[in-house]
């Protein structure tokens, strides 16, 4: 079983935002299961060391330049995939960034931006890959939402609208495509250990206060780890789970269960 | 293997997706300890996992009972020398809308579905302590988080069952034990065929589900054995729902 095949052997998984945490993750546990991975970053160089880290560990990868937010990179990303590789199984909508700040304090083109990478990228992700899927019979999506898309997390509000919507689009996307054999699903983390974290954390007036407050809020104690993520995205995106769909699974030491 | 070096107990493990976890457990490497009131079916199942080369042992037991709980955490610490994972997985159905649910058979359905794993997950808490952590794994419903027009008490007691998870959850983070609750939609088990009057209904039941099919009992399988091994490390106080798409809409 695990020890024998890799559980997503043979097949192919286009992973965006995967040059950098949750999604570089993501690329590297896909290869070790088998797959050839393509990782899709609109940070070119990232995602090129994305890819030779997985060579580097005897996987199959490859780095693309993707702006998710751009309907004509993300149809070339898909056209790319499909010409190198013949198909694609697995997508993982996964590219999104946030920023802190209430509605009163965001800037209309700073939400404009935030809800083109991370509610327009996953729409435009299955925009081109589902014709895609359809032709070959089926597929596995798994959309990157966020805890902050199931509750109100404070000075987050455009954020958390981003990722509500994208849980609501991946139940509507389930039920369009259930006849196709194409799965969508959506996992919600929790708060995760990242560039972006340690920033906040380095700005603040007391980092360490701050990073005790945050991890509390999660009754596990911590901040998840990439990998962890990647393990509950690896669930979704395998035969393991061909009865899932339409669901959002958390990922988040409890934080949304209190 | 994913569950190399665990050892997990299963309650209702004798037959349906308990056995299936059982058999998928011990693939992976876990020591698995059969819980069920059924004592032939549990037996052949252990034996079953035995002759694949994997390691099962049987334990009597009604879930209902809590000395029954405290007997079988002891014979797995006794046999296997900890205890890793819990599935609370034993459970009842209940056809009949409300004022066809006698008080009785109210009462009956709380006792195994509800109180049931609630007496496990009491019982199985110092032994995980003890063994630096653990996984408890909660075999709720759908029709946990959805109405039905077919079913009363046994919606109850699986919604039941899942808060049981979350307050679980956030109280014992903190000694590394999880624990986390899957939803099966339709699946094909004794006990759901024995929900409907008859076949069409059944047909009618199938048609409905948005994936066109009923899950199977491997399907909820895999969704435990992820649950239970460390590669959901990260998750605790969750639903994983495994319905094919049935609350989704």
């Amino acid at each position: 079983m695990s020890n024998d095949a890799g559980r997503l052997e043979g097949k192919v998984c286009v992973v965006t935002g995967g040059g950098s945490g949750i999604g570089r993750a993501v690329c590297l546990l896909f290869a070790q299961e088998g797959a050839a991975v393509v990782a899709a970053d609109v940070n070119a160089e990232s995602a090129e060391r994305t890819a030779e880290a997985i060579l580097s560990q005897d996987g199959r990868g490859t780095a693309m330049e993707v702006d998710v937010s751009q309907a004509e990179s993300v149809r070339r990303m898909v056209e790319s995939t499909v010409e190198e590789l013949g198909r694609i199984d697995v997508l993982v909508n996964n590219a999104g960034f946030g920023f802190a700040a209430t509605v009163v304090e965001t800037e209309e083109a700073d939400w404009d931006r935030l809800m083109s990478v991370n509610l327009k990228g996953v729409y435009l992700g299955c925009k081109y890959t589902v014709p895609v899927m359809i032709r070959q019979g089926g597929g596995s999506i798994v959309n990157t939402a966020s805890a902050a898309g199931l509750v109100g997390v404070p000075d987050r509000a455009a954020y958390c609208a981003s990722k509500g919507g994208v849980i609501a689009m991946t139940r509507a996307m389930a039920l369009d495509h259930v006849g196709d054999g194409i799965r969508v699903n959506c996992i919600a983390p929790g708060s995760v250990e990242s560039p972006y974290f340690d920033d906040i954390f380095a700005r603040a007036e007391d980092p360490a206060a701050l990073r005790r407050q945050m991890e509390s809020r999660h009754p596990i104690g911590r901040l998840g780890a990439p990998a962890e993520i990647a393990q509950g995205i690896l669930y979704l995106a395998s035969d393991d789970s061909s009865f899932v769909t339409g669901s959002a699974l958390s990922v988040d030491g409890g934080m949304t269960a209190h | 293997m994913r569950l190399g070096g665990k050892v997990a107990l299963i309650s209702g493990g004798a037959r349906g997706m308990g056995a299936a976890e059982a058999r998928l457990f011990a693939k992976e490497g876990a020591r698995v300890a059969i819980g069920d009131v059924l004592e032939r079916e549990g037996r052949e199942a252990a034996a079953e996992i035995a002759a694949a080369g994997g390691e099962a042992m049987f334990i009597g037991m009604d879930v209902t009972s809590p000395s029954d709980w405290d007997r079988a955490v002891e014979s797995v610490a006794s046999r296997f020398g900890r205890l890793n994972v819990l599935v609370n997985n034993a459970a009842i159905y209940l056809r009949g809308l409300v004022e066809e649910t006698a008080p009785e058979d109210w009462d009956r359905v709380m006792e195994v579905n509800a109180k049931g794993p609630f007496l496990g997950t009491r019982a199985a808490i110092p032994a995980m302590r003890e063994s630096g952590g653990g996984s408890i794994v909660n075999i709720s419903s759908f029709n946990s988080l959805v109405g039905t027009t077919t079913s009363t008490a046994y919606n109850a007691s699986k919604a039941a069952a899942r808060l049981l998870t979350k307050s679980t959850a956030v109280q014992y983070a903190k000694d590394g034990i999880r624990a986390n609750a899957i939803h099966p939609g339709p699946v094909w088990t004794a006990m759901f065929t024995s929900g409907f009057p008859d076949t069409e209904s059944i047909e009618r039941r199938r048609a409905q589900a948005p994936l066109g099919r009923i899950g199977t009992v491997e399907d909820v399988a895999y969704g435990a054995l992820f649950l239970a091994s460390d590669e959901s490390s990260y998750i605790t106080g969750s639903d994983l729902v495994i319905d094919g798409g049935w609350t989704a809409q």
